[in-house]
């Protein structure tokens, strides 16, 4: 009777679980998971809930370093002096411009990475590898990079065919977003590819050989049959990256600091917050972006979830 | 999958080309780096003379070593506090079964998506009245907002796909569950915890945002905040060649893990935004 001497807790994992699960184990179970995740969830609680807590009650006082003595309660005062601004709601739109161009570019350019890695019978190793450079880069190394390639003293764009040797990209607002965008693009977008094609390999194959034989060519293959199935992985990889889009700053922050048009919610959140030291009015702008970052997430959330049904429904 | 000689060819090229667009930018920046001081200028890809100057120039200079110091210090520090912290919960998220599975999940996704603006202004109120403000911690601990869920994510990914069973085998056959731990979780679950914590440095590595609102000097300023403060002669005199030689000191290290790791950190990666 060797195996009776074993402690119940240690074979009990195979046992079938008791339907309303009040057991003892069941307990002890729950009350160390509890303990295992406690730290990490206290911590995340912390470091996020607190300040953006703070941030608020901040937002609500007229509250700026420069005259600290002056501070007071002013309720919504600041959020009318931001909402009525004209340059928050052009920096909104800045910001969309930059993250619905990046993103859409991403999608498009993403899709056809994750194709290639798909298909790639050779080489899937070295394309794999050098994706993953552009995404473990440091942003703000990706656009000195690119602002030095497109400045006219330092660049070598301006040397390339069709394009003006006197070409000075960040003197101007939509050359600089073009700039912008791209470096965005070109950093993100292998994240973008590796969503993409994990979704791809979710598809089976033999959906493509039955189409094949019933005559579908690559293009109605693609649009038909890889598309659809894929909607949940696009939607996930959206999700993230337009998040991820909106929240830009580094690469604005080197290329051109906000200047010429391309000042972002962020940057003016910075700009506020940090070299005009108002608090009261900054965090004001925080706490609209971070409701705007909510507003975004729940509508891809939405989306997402009447997708899903939609697509067990059919199955 | 037979393809034709011709459909070879085209995944070839489509090859190449993923290859030119990834590489591009990184060649240009490590050009620029070794472009002698009178070249920086030349706007040549490559100027075809090569000059380590620039790298003598930044390692003799002391905002530069002091920055890629605190960026190693702090990356590292964060990522074994929050790897320690995720681990935990993660193995409670895989293997244990408990109610608000679910919330702490997606609760998780949810500081992920945290905007970092948000925070700035009232950690950069807090930690000058706390005296945080300039130091390692108060960086690190702005750190977890986005380290942590990263390394929550990944971790329980990865220990979903360990076989707990062997444990308990390993019991039966004798071993203590110390013994029973150590020889048999410990060896499955380490490339799991190596590819997060690689993940999650790269995360720590790359943020400026907190680093270049939080810091003010060679105290705790990182790379990425100290090299938008590296000033030229004048205001619009960009000192590109010592820049660029920063740069490359700063994107080595994460190339290198790239390269080697590559398999692991694309597992690792889609893991957590696919099954989760």
């Amino acid at each position: 009777m060797e195996a009776a001497s074993v402690p119940e807790a240690q074979i009990a994992p195979q046992a079938p679980r008791k339907t309303g699960g009040a057991t003892d184990r069941a307990k002890s179970e729950r009350r160390l998971a509890y303990m295992l995740c406690a730290p990490a969830v206290i911590a995340m609680l912390l470091v996020t809930g607190y300040p953006i807590g703070y941030a608020f009650y901040l937002s609500l006082q007229k509250f700026d370093l420069r005259f600290p003595d002056e501070k007071e309660f002013v309720g919504f005062q600041n959020y009318v002096d931001v909402l009525t601004s004209s340059t928050w709601w052009s920096d909104v739109g800045t910001t969309l411009i930059i993250t619905v161009a990046s993103v859409a570019i991403e999608l498009v350019l993403g899709m056809a990475i994750a194709l290639v890695m798909h298909r790639a019978i050779f080489g899937r190793g070295a394309v794999r590898a050098s994706v993953l450079i552009p995404y473990g880069i440091v942003t703000v190394v990706a656009a000195f990079a690119w602002r030095y390639a497109f400045d006219p003293t330092s660049g070598f764009v301006q040397q390339l065919p069709l394009i003006s040797d006197t070409w000075a990209p960040f003197n101007e607002r939509g050359s600089s977003l073009l700039v912008i965008i791209l470096t965005e693009v070109w950093k993100t977008t292998p994240f973008m590819a590796l969503l993409l094609l994990a979704g791809l390999a979710l598809v089976p194959g033999e959906l493509h050989e039955a189409a094949k034989v019933d005559g579908a060519n690559a293009v109605q293959r693609f649009y038909r049959i890889t598309l659809p199935l894929m909607r949940p992985a696009i939607l996930v990889a959206l999700l993230f990256r337009t998040l991820d889009a909106f929240r830009v700053f580094d690469t604005v922050f080197i290329q051109t600091a906000g200047a010429n048009g391309t000042e972002t919610v962020s940057i003016l959140g910075y700009n506020v917050l940090i070299n005009r030291v108002n608090l009261g009015l900054g965090s004001a702008v925080s706490i609209l972006i971070f409701i705007a970052v909510i507003l975004i997430a729940a509508f891809f959330v939405k989306v997402l979830g009447t997708s899903t049904a939609q697509q067990r429904g059919e199955a | 999958m037979v393809d034709s000689a011709r459909e070879r060819v085209l995944w070839g090229i489509g090859i190449l080309v993923v290859l030119f667009y990834a590489l591009i930018p990184v060649l240009w920046i490590a050009s620029l780096s070794i472009k002698p001081v009178d070249k920086l200028t030349d706007r040549k890809f490559f100027s075809g003379e090569i000059s380590f100057d620039n790298y003598d120039s930044i390692f003799g200079d002391d905002t530069f070593t002091a920055a890629l110091v605190n960026s190693i210090g702090i990356a590292l520090i964060a990522t074994l506090i929050s790897i320690a912290l995720a681990a935990m919960a993660a193995y409670a998220l895989s293997r244990l079964d408990f109610a608000g599975k679910a919330v702490i999940l997606s609760g998780a996704l949810a500081v992920a998506m945290f905007p970092p603006i948000s925070i700035v202004g009232s950690l950069f109120d807090m930690w000058r009245s706390i005296g945080l403000y300039d130091t390692w911690a108060g960086l690190i601990i702005p750190y977890m907002t986005f380290t942590l869920p990263l390394a929550i994510y990944t971790l329980s990914a990865f220990f979903r796909e360990i076989p707990w069973e062997l444990e308990q085998a390993a019991q039966v056959d004798g071993a203590t569950p110390f013994q029973a731990f150590r020889k048999v979780i410990v060896p499955l679950a380490a490339p799991g915890v190596f590819t997060a914590s690689i993940l999650v440095f790269i995360f720590a590595w790359n943020d400026f945002i907190f680093a270049n609102t939080l810091t003010s000097t060679d105290n705790a300023r990182t790379v990425p905040a100290a090299l938008a403060f590296f000033t030229g002669g004048s205001q619009f005199e960009q000192p590109i060649g010592a820049i660029s030689a920063a740069a490359v000191v700063v994107t080595v290290p994460i190339i290198v893990m790239v390269l080697i790791f590559q398999r692991r950190i694309v597992a690792g990666l889609t893991a957590g935004a696919v099954k989760g």
